[in-house]
């Protein structure tokens, strides 16, 4: 298993008091705890900046880390032949390195096997695409799990599980796996898994809740004479009518043709005029024929002042 | 490959009575009881009779972690959850208008 340092996790020196660590693993917690932080691995740092506040924060263990010398991170280590922890104490949710659970680990969790406890619950993230929000989908998951090895010693593990995401997912939105959280101890139920949902952007469509923003491009002449025209839904394709005399930015909803649920969202579809380019003389002449017929002045309420 | 597990939505469609939420939590009543009279979820029902959203259930777990991984009271983890869901609703509005 590979050497972890602490001191260098926390970004401290070896020498940093109990108050210093307390600062770091405080300032570090807010950068990267998964509720507060946007960095990508952000929960994988918020994990190891909680393993070695653990071992650091504790004056026991961290005499004990500290007995083990310096090494490099990373660098292939085996705990002494005669190293013994005895001061191991309840230890909190989630899941620690190989590393850890070598030196701290076993007394811990054995003590917490005495009791009959539920399993704490453990939290994630999903991504998923606005089609799959749509209609449901299925995701496979890899989860980081502890089993216990047949010398009674806590291994990580990682357990495959495939999860049903209902349709009508949003932004942001937790969903909750019964009984995938961490395994109860003493008989005790499992946890629950916690997942949260992204949704991915999507080339066109744009979720907001429940309701889909959509901005439809149309020819002048359909937003001028109205016309019936065909606009993608997540649902599909749907006829559309183009009021008479439309401007662009004119907002037009399609009922319950958002993300389903109860009740199911809008689309909502921005209508948004494109002119034609004048590539040729004879387009010219069309636009020409238009500056001379069609009086207009989209400038009028600016000239008055 | 194991069979698929049906995830259930935590919105307004689902309800979860006080032991339900306290069983989800890991935590007393009491505790859940301090988390509504600091207003941080509002539950339908007279008290003894609660009935939580599972969006409720969602914002008490989140109030939770943060009063326990930063070490602050009730009050100041409520703050932050209602100021991270404004940076998140208008992190939204910006990304729709990217």
């Amino acid at each position: 298993m590979e050497y972890k340092d602490y001191y260098q996790i926390m970004g401290v020196g070896r020498e940093a008091s109990a108050d210093d660590i307390k600062r770091a693993y405080r300032r570090l917690a807010r950068k990267y705890h998964p509720d507060v932080s946007k960095e990508k691995d952000a929960e994988t740092r918020f994990k190891e900046v909680g393993e070695a506040y653990e071992v650091l924060r504790d004056p026991e263990k961290r005499a004990a880390y500290d007995a083990l010398g310096t090494r490099k991170p990373g660098e292939e280590f085996r705990p002494p032949p005669d190293w013994q922890f005895d001061h191991g104490t309840e230890t909190d949710a989630g899941v620690h390195s190989d590393f850890f659970e070598q030196l701290f680990g076993g007394l811990g969790r054995g003590r917490r096997g005495s009791f009959r406890s539920r399993g704490f619950d453990t939290a994630g993230q999903v991504e998923v695409t606005l089609e799959e929000a749509f209609s449901g989908t299925e995701r496979r998951l890899s989860l980081q799990r502890v089993a216990v090895d047949e010398r009674g010693r806590p291994q990580p593990t990682t357990q495959q599980l495939t999860v049903r995401i209902p349709p009508g997912v949003v932004d942001g939105q937790r969903i909750r796996v019964p009984s995938q959280g961490e395994p109860g101890a003493g008989g005790g139920p499992p946890g629950d898994l916690f997942l949260e949902v992204r949704l991915l952007p999507h080339r066109w469509f744009r979720a907001e809740g429940r309701d889909i923003w959509l901005d439809l491009p149309v020819t002048p002449w359909e937003a001028a004479l109205g016309e019936s025209v065909r606009v993608p839904t997540l649902g599909g394709r749907v006829d559309l009518k183009v009021p008479k005399g439309s401007q662009t930015d004119r907002q037009l909803r399609l009922r319950g043709r958002g993300l389903p649920g109860n009740p199911a969202g809008d689309q909502l579809v921005v209508l948004k005029i494109v002119t034609p380019a004048a590539q040729t003389p004879a387009d010219e002449a069309v636009y020409k024929e238009m500056a001379g017929k069609l009086r207009m002045n989209p400038r009028q309420a600016m000239e008055g002042s | 490959m194991t069979d698929p597990i049906s995830a259930m939505l935590l919105d307004n469609s689902v309800e979860f009575s006080l032991n339900e939420v306290c069983a989800a939590c890991s935590v007393s009543e009491e505790l859940v009881v301090e988390i509504v009279a600091e207003g941080i979820v509002e539950p339908a029902g007279d008290r003894g009779q609660w009935r939580f959203t599972g969006l409720a259930l969602a914002r008490v777990q989140r109030v939770l972690r943060l009063q326990h991984d930063f070490g602050v009271n009730l009050a100041g983890a409520a703050l932050a959850l209602d100021l991270l869901e404004e940076i998140e609703r208008l992190r939204r509005v910006q990304r729709s208008s990217d």
